[in-house]
């Protein structure tokens, strides 16, 4: 495992260069660990990802976890692909929680796409001053919508290729042919000129022996036989009858179930405990337990648990943030945009000379409240001590990140714990290690029993105790010149998170200066599906909407003007309005907006149909999304992911909001924390683009970003009222002007 | 002592009377299919059959179902068609590769199995108004067509009946 700096940097450099390799593939003894270590009789490893049966099953072990973005599905459907594998002889599991199974290859995806700068969902254990091997390669996680394109084309591919070129190997030797006389397919491999076959089973084991190759040659477009077909997604049978398995469903023997409450104001602690001999009279309970800032209470049924939580009456200690309020905390923001400490995110140009240059000067401030991820499954975790071990049954992001949690939390040696995977009853970055909170909990509490216990959150503590998507306030200043062009930016916003280039300009502005302050505040903060994305590409491509107007320009053509050396942007932006009938009218009483976002390697544009219900609320009609990303590998599952980001998005647009009182969230539950729904949802189009050579790009956060614009741009076509702060349920429209009224 | 008839079978548990019907199945029965979201009735996650009704079970006490028949997404295929086979619904469900993360789908299954078994041809207020289930991976669109599918095939049938 061990990864020095030179190595590291040889090694992006070599991916840079175009030499995929699967980082499995490159490690022999992890290898034959998995030979070692986990196999049954007959089973071979090829490459650690690979594994053969005897009666021709070919087995992908897949890194990452499934959270219903059908990474199950895509990942192996590349292997197999470059393996020349029957379909239908493909199994797959999710790969165990040890080191063997770490994920070198999204590391290096990662330090390969932007510089060293890890990404914050990767920061678990990483620390790149120092680049410690051991930790870098600790990771199995799933996020920055990264598995199909680091993994699956660093790795997955690599490994099948890789194994399909040790099994003919191993059949030339067999047949005593030269290996470029035969040839794989469905899981056999043929020599033509003497008609021979063996299937992929019958020479695993032979196979095997051959040092894995450093450059394995992958398949070109035209030969391949699963990759970009809608091959269906293997977990959808368990998902229709119940059967799938979350990791609330885990049920190990003489399970405890365990309800809690925490300190509603971050940073407070736990004073005191009342009442609680009465809640220990009641039916099923068996302890309370007092956390350094929460109060949980242990019974034989959950309900029960939750029920004697209620009655339990903890005090938890004052903190100094106790009066704060989302006002309180933009008011901050904005003391913070006003001062002199400002860091520098984008200079180019002389934006202070187009500033005083400039014949006219266009400003705007826009805002986003906190968020909350509201995963359909509650934050819960199931954690059991025994014979000076410990298994965790919980459904996460990163498997080897929650051991690594339980074991420090625990103070136990990693090798002692054993996390056992399930599926994820969503994800959106709430799983991440980092932003689960629970697991911390769990393992304290089933730290006082013998026995496993589930510890399980409500709902409104998943509402109350999440890691929000930050609050962010952001100021625009955009100088034109005589003849109305956009000669100079300058935007400075709060809080610089990952990824680094969310707040970036995709338009060519000759003088940018781009600035942010940091302005901390005592709300916890994690990654949410598409990160700083979602925020900065709401005001980003608002602002910009609002300069087409200003220009007396159509929207769409004024952010081509802009895109000249940009092809693939102004594709997306094209297709999509032309799908969406950007030219002809809307239909009475709609209108149109049009977004774009580049973000995790894909590039997306949005066209959102609005009208308004006669209340004066925004209904969305009709959502167009191209998007493009590189190549496509699963078109149905790439389709899905677009309509759930659309969706996702749309949901923080029109009703996302996490407000401060006392110090504490305000909302609890889907009554106050409300959620888009199949009446609201609107017709969505997906045009997946494919570009050429281009790098695969992200599939499960870039259809976030841009949707919120699309339908404020929309709603000012239609009335003429330019929203700047989110979300939309705080807002009464006025219909648009009849033509009785007459056009101004 | 509590009496519940799940999925056909009779059960009796020594529960109390004011349990809810979610947490007797996934606690004291091991049925976990049907899931928990909100506690408030407010998502549906939890939804099951009683006597072919749909019910969120996180806010339906125990004592309130002794008589009726529950069924569960666990026996669904099972309650329909004699046998294990899927239901039009579930099979439209694959046939549209409507789940993502799945976890509301059980929830969501049920209660289109109920509205259809109801309403084998409903217009689209009846639909957006019968689920109101929440799905956070955004899946409506594919309910949605899912939905159509079989009423489709529901509609085709009957004309065929009717030839």
């Amino acid at each position: 495992m061990k990864m020095n700096r030179r190595r590291f940097l040889l090694g992006t450099t070599v991916i840079g260069g175009g030499l995929l390799l699967g980082y499995a593939v490159t490690r022999p003894t992890r290898q034959s660990l998995a030979n070692r270590d986990h196999t049954e009789a007959g089973q071979t490893f090829l490459t650690t990802w690979l594994r053969i049966d005897p009666d021709n099953q070919v087995t992908v072990v897949v890194p990452h976890s499934e959270m219903g973005q059908g990474v199950l599905t895509s990942l192996p459907m590349m292997a197999a692909d470059e393996m020349d594998a029957d379909w239908n002889r493909v199994r797959v599991e999710q790969a165990p929680a040890t080191d063997l199974f770490a994920n070198g290859v999204l590391i290096k995806g990662f330090a390969m796409s932007m510089g060293l700068t890890v990404p914050a969902f990767l920061d678990r254990t990483v620390d790149f001053a120092t680049l410690k091997a051991a930790e870098i390669m600790n990771m199995q996680i799933t996020g920055g919508s990264s598995s199909v394109r680091f993994t699956g084309e660093m790795g997955m591919r690599a490994a099948g290729a890789a194994a399909r070129e040790m099994l003919i190997n191993a059949a030339a030797e067999r047949w005593d042919v030269a290996a470029s006389e035969c040839d794989a397919r469905n899981s056999f491999v043929h020599h033509p000129a003497s008609g021979r076959s063996a299937s992929f089973g019958e020479l695993a084991s032979a196979a095997a022996a051959f040092e894995p190759p450093r450059n394995p040659t992958l398949k070109t477009a035209d030969r391949f036989t699963l990759m970009g077909t809608p091959v269906p997604r293997i977990d959808i049978p368990a998902k229709v009858d119940g059967s799938a398995m979350f990791g609330i469903d885990a049920r190990p023997d003489g399970m405890l179930y365990a309800a809690v409450t925490t300190a509603p104001v971050f940073g407070g602690k736990l004073a005191r405990v009342d009442n609680v001999d009465a809640v220990m009279q009641r039916r099923g309970v068996q302890r309370v337990i007092e956390l350094e800032d929460a109060v949980a209470v242990v019974a034989d049924n959950y309900w029960r648990a939750s029920e004697a939580l209620k009655q339990l009456q903890p005090v938890f200690s004052g903190t100094e943030f106790d009066g704060s309020s989302s006002n309180d905390i933009f008011a901050q923001f904005d003391a913070a945009l006003d001062s002199a400490d400002r860091n520098e995110d984008v200079h180019a140009g002389d934006a202070a000379q187009a500033f005083e240059n400039a014949a006219e000067i266009v400003d705007a401030r826009y805002r986003v409240p906190y968020l909350a991820h509201a995963a359909m499954e509650p934050m819960n975790c199931t954690v059991h001590f025994h014979d000076g071990r410990c298994d965790v049954w919980t459904g996460t992001q990163d498997n080897l990140g929650i051991r690594a949690r339980v074991a420090s939390v625990a103070d136990m040696d990693e090798n002692d714990v054993t996390v056992h995977p399930f599926y994820l009853g969503g994800g959106f970055g709430r799983r991440l290690p980092q932003s689960t909170n629970t697991i911390d909990q769990a393992t304290r509490i089933a730290s006082h029993f013998d026995v496993p216990v589930q510890t399980l959150w409500s709902r409104e503590e998943d509402t109350r105790q999440d890691y929000y998507r930050p609050a962010v306030s952001s100021r625009f200043r955009a100088a034109l010149n005589g003849e109305g062009q956009l000669i100079g930016w300058e935007n400075i916003y709060v809080g610089k998170n990952e990824p680094a280039e969310a707040a970036h300009l995709a338009y060519q502005v000759p003088n940018q200066q781009i600035e942010y302050v940091e302005s901390p505040t005592h709300i916890p903060f994690g990654a949410w599906r598409s990160v700083a994305h979602s925020q900065h590409s709401f005001f980003l491509e608002s602002f910009t909407d609002e300069l087409a107007w200003h220009a007396n320009q159509d929207p769409l053509q004024y952010r081509l003007s802009l895109l000249a050396d940009k092809p693939r942007h102004r594709r997306v932006l094209q297709e999509a309005a032309a799908r969406a009938g950007w030219t002809t009218p809307a239909p009475e009483g709609r209108a149109r907006g049009i977004a774009l976002q580049e973000s995790f390697g894909s590039i997306v544009a949005e066209v959102a149909e609005v009208s308004l219900t006669d209340e004066g609320e925004v209904r969305v009609e009709k959502v167009v999304c191209a998007i493009d990303c590189g190549r496509v590998i699963n078109p149905d599952t790439a389709a899905s992911q677009v309509e759930s980001g659309i969706i996702y998005g749309l949901t923080a647009a029109m009703y996302g909001q996490i407000s401060i009182e006392n110090g504490r969230v305000k909302e609890s539950n889907f009554h106050d924390y409300e959620m888009l729904r199949l009446a609201q949802s609107p017709e969505i189009e997906v045009i997946l683009l494919e570009s050429g050579d281009a790098p695969v790009g992200g599939l499960g956060e870039p259809a976030t970003p841009p949707i919120s614009a699309a339908v404020t741009n929309a709603l000012y076509a239609l009335t003429g009222q330019r929203v700047r702060e989110l979300p939309l349920k705080n807002y009464r429209f006025l219909p648009p002007p009849t033509e009785a009224s007459g056009n101004v | 002592m509590i009496e519940l008839t799940i999925n056909g079978t009779t059960r009796q548990l020594d529960i109390e009377a004011e349990m809810p019907l979610l947490w007797a199945l996934r606690n004291e029965l091991g049925l976990t299919g049907t899931k928990f979201g909100c506690g408030i009735a407010a998502c549906g996650a939890c939804t099951v059959h009683v006597d072919g009704q749909p019910v969120r079970s996180c806010m339906t006490p125990v004592s309130a179902v002794q008589n009726g028949q529950i069924t569960t997404i666990e026996g669904l295929a099972h309650n329909a068609a004699g046998n294990a086979a899927l239901t039009a619904v579930q099979q439209a469900w694959i046939d549209h590769q409507v789940p993502q993360c799945g976890y509301c789908q059980s929830g969501m299954i049920m209660a289109v199995s109920a509205l259809l078994n109801e309403n084998p041809n409903p217009d689209e207020t009846a639909i957006e108004r019968s689920i109101s289930n929440v799905c956070r991976c955004g899946t409506y669109p594919r309910v949605s067509k899912a939905i159509r599918s079989v009423i489709a095939t529901n509609a085709a049938s009957t004309q065929g009946d009717t030839v």
